[in-house]
């Protein structure tokens, strides 16, 4: 077949150059090609990484460094204390208290009701299953100001903004204990659990609640880790919620408001090697979770774009 | 079996259903609701009964013109800023990360570091790298002008010590388009290489056999072929693109920067930003007219988009 197909190249009409120099230019090309694609990588790769390397330079630097016309590279003092004057401007213990009181207690609360919406869409049989999945997914194309403004209403109307730590606990945790997609993405996941082992353990006597602890839950690990992980860095990624409810008093912020509101007001550049050191300690815990959890992570958001 | 599952089923449901009733369905509604209401007080929840004031006055200059207006505050500067943000960033970062994305899939030494580098600003905060951003284009000591060689060329902020606002808006608008596209190219990328993973080799074979070129394979099949992911990178870019606010809070601060009024739009307020300021300022209703507002341009726009591309997706 091989031999056919080559003999039908040289028969070609009008072609000068053989099939061996032909072949030579197509793979001089083919590396040529390889090292412009490697190229532009490399330069697009350069321009996503440089921020993070400026941000933890510029944290090392003094404010007479900084201040320079001709930017250095690499400090050529280094001032740890950027990093404690950070922490102290944050008040990043509470901070970090507020951030991970909500953030467990939510995502705990989003595993939960999401593990048991998905078990009932995929492996219960019930009237109106399918158009209350799709009313849930229709709630994602709306977009999140439309009820922001609401849950504000209710959550101040409650008390809850005025009623000290609890009740801005409550208002940050309650709202954020469901989420439409990732009943959709653990759905998913437990309808490819074969129903003969949900049949098989109807004939064993066992129920659906054990069922779906006992079996489902383990099976469907993964997709929960990946949950957990989104979850937990939503919550400290989160900023216009926890800013609305704190009402600017500093003891109800979280992380990342609480970064942007210690360093609003346009101060001298002198701080800017602090402000450098907080974006440092806010940035690095989210970086350290990805390189352990990298795949989980690809995985949960790359789900969402696959139709169907 | 059916009908035994029935309420063991709703029983399951139950805690999201209660839980989205309270905080997606019932707002939806109230938010339409109160944008209909005249001197709503939130706290009492009273009111003066109906109006259309409020989409009056923030969308038109019939009840009250001039500068400082919420018309002037929303159809002069949020909406033109949102407008302006949505038609540079969407198609600059789809074409920019399609293009990382074919890189990527064309590789294989290296591939997984790149890919790895590339997804690194998705997990990154928004707001915390925006400050980075307004670190890198600080007019005084920023190293974007070092590189560029625009000495003291203010971006995002007057340079230090500067009285009364030289930034040209135009600058400002660069470098946010520039902080959105940086930070939204890893979704893309990962969306479209899952795309690329799943094309089935033998078009390529036969475009081989055909002695297609390579960038004209890549024009006549591989984006077709990609259409469904494009349109879906397409629809969620753009529904994030009008809903941006934490990139300007994260590069201009919470007060949405100052800019050269003889150039532009005074500051980079976004649609979304003017809504929580009226939340700020206890001006719910205003607040729900131009949530209701912004929901009907997202609509719009979606279903446009699905219309057209009916006809251009291959599925």
């Amino acid at each position: 077949m091989e031999d056919g197909y080559r003999d039908l190249q040289l028969v070609l009409r009008g072609s000068s150059r053989s099939v061996k120099s032909k072949e030579i230019s197509s793979k001089v090309w083919k590396i040529i090609g390889l090292i412009v694609v490697y190229a532009l990588l490399a330069f697009a790769a350069l321009i996503v990484i440089f921020p993070f390397y400026w941000m933890i330079i510029t944290s090392l630097k003094s404010g007479e460094e900084i201040n320079r016309l001709v930017p250095t590279f690499f400090p050529e003092v280094i001032r740890w204390s950027n990093y404690s004057d950070a922490m102290a401007k944050l008040d990043f213990g509470t901070l970090l208290r507020n951030t991970l009181i909500v953030g467990i207690f939510s995502t705990l609360g989003t595993l939960i009701t999401s593990i048991l919406a998905a078990f009932a869409f995929s492996k219960l049989n019930f009237k109106g299953r399918d158009m209350m999945f799709s009313i849930f997914l229709g709630t994602m194309m709306i977009p999140g100001e439309m009820m922001v403004i609401s849950n504000y209403i209710s959550v101040s109307r409650l008390g809850l903004t005025s009623s000290g730590l609890t009740g801005i606990y409550i208002a940050n945790i309650i709202p954020f204990m469901v989420s439409v997609f990732y009943i959709y993405l653990l759905r998913q996941n437990f309808k490819q659990i074969p129903d003969a082992l949900y049949l098989a353990a109807k004939v064993d006597g066992k129920g659906d609640w054990t069922f779906l602890w006992k079996v489902m839950v383990p099976l469907a690990a993964p997709t929960l880790i990946t949950i957990l992980i989104l979850k937990l860095m939503g919550a400290w990624n989160s900023y216009v919620w926890p800013n609305l409810v704190a009402q600017n008093q500093k003891e109800y912020y979280m992380m990342t408001n609480g970064l942007r509101n210690s360093f609003n007001v346009a101060s001298d550049i002198d701080q800017y090697g602090v402000q450098m050191a907080a974006t440092v300690v806010v940035t690095v815990p989210l970086l350290l979770v990805f390189i352990f959890f990298r795949k989980y992570i690809m995985k949960g958001v790359g789900r969402a774009g696959i139709k169907g | 079996m059916e009908s035994k599952n029935n309420w063991k089923a709703w029983l399951y449901l139950a805690p999201v259903i209660i839980l989205l009733a309270v905080f997606t369905f019932f707002p939806i509604i109230n938010t339409f609701y109160v944008s209909f209401l005249k001197n709503y007080d939130y706290m009492r929840g009273t009111s003066d009964g109906f109006t259309f004031d409020n989409y009056l006055l923030v969308l038109t200059p019939v009840l009250k013109s001039g500068p400082g207006t919420m018309f002037e505050e929303v159809m002069m500067t949020a909406l033109p800023n949102t407008m302006l943000i949505t038609i540079i960033t969407v198609p600059l970062s789809i074409i920019i990360s399609l293009l990382i994305a074919i890189g990527l899939n064309s590789i294989k030494a290296l591939k997984k570091v790149f890919q790895t580098i590339f997804f690194l600003p998705y997990v990154t905060n928004a707001i915390a790298v925006g400050m980075v951003f307004s670190v890198i284009f600080d007019a005084n000591t920023g190293i974007f002008n070092a590189i560029f060689n625009t000495p003291l060329h203010t971006w995002i902020a007057p340079a230090f010590g500067v009285q009364g606002s030289t930034v040209n808006y135009w600058s400002a608008l660069f470098a946010l388009s520039f902080y959105i596209i940086w930070h939204s190219l890893p979704y893309k990328i990962l969306i479209f290489l899952g795309g690329l993973q799943n094309i089935d080799k033998q078009y390529y074979e036969a475009a081989q056999i055909d002695a297609a070129p390579k960038w004209k394979t890549t024009l006549k099949v591989t984006v077709p072929l990609l259409s469904p992911q494009i349109l879906y990178t397409l629809i969620t870019s753009f529904i994030g693109a009008f809903k941006e606010y934490n990139s300007v809070i994260g590069l201009f601060g919470s007060e949405g920067g100052k800019f050269d009024k003889t150039t532009g739009p005074s500051s980079m307020k976004t649609m979304v930003y003017f809504i929580y300021e009226q939340i700020g300022k206890n001006q719910v209703q205003y607040a729900c007219a131009a949530a209701v507002f912004l929901f009907l341009i997202i609509m719009v726009f979606t279903v446009i988009q699905f219309r057209v591309s009916k006809k251009r997706v291959h599925y």
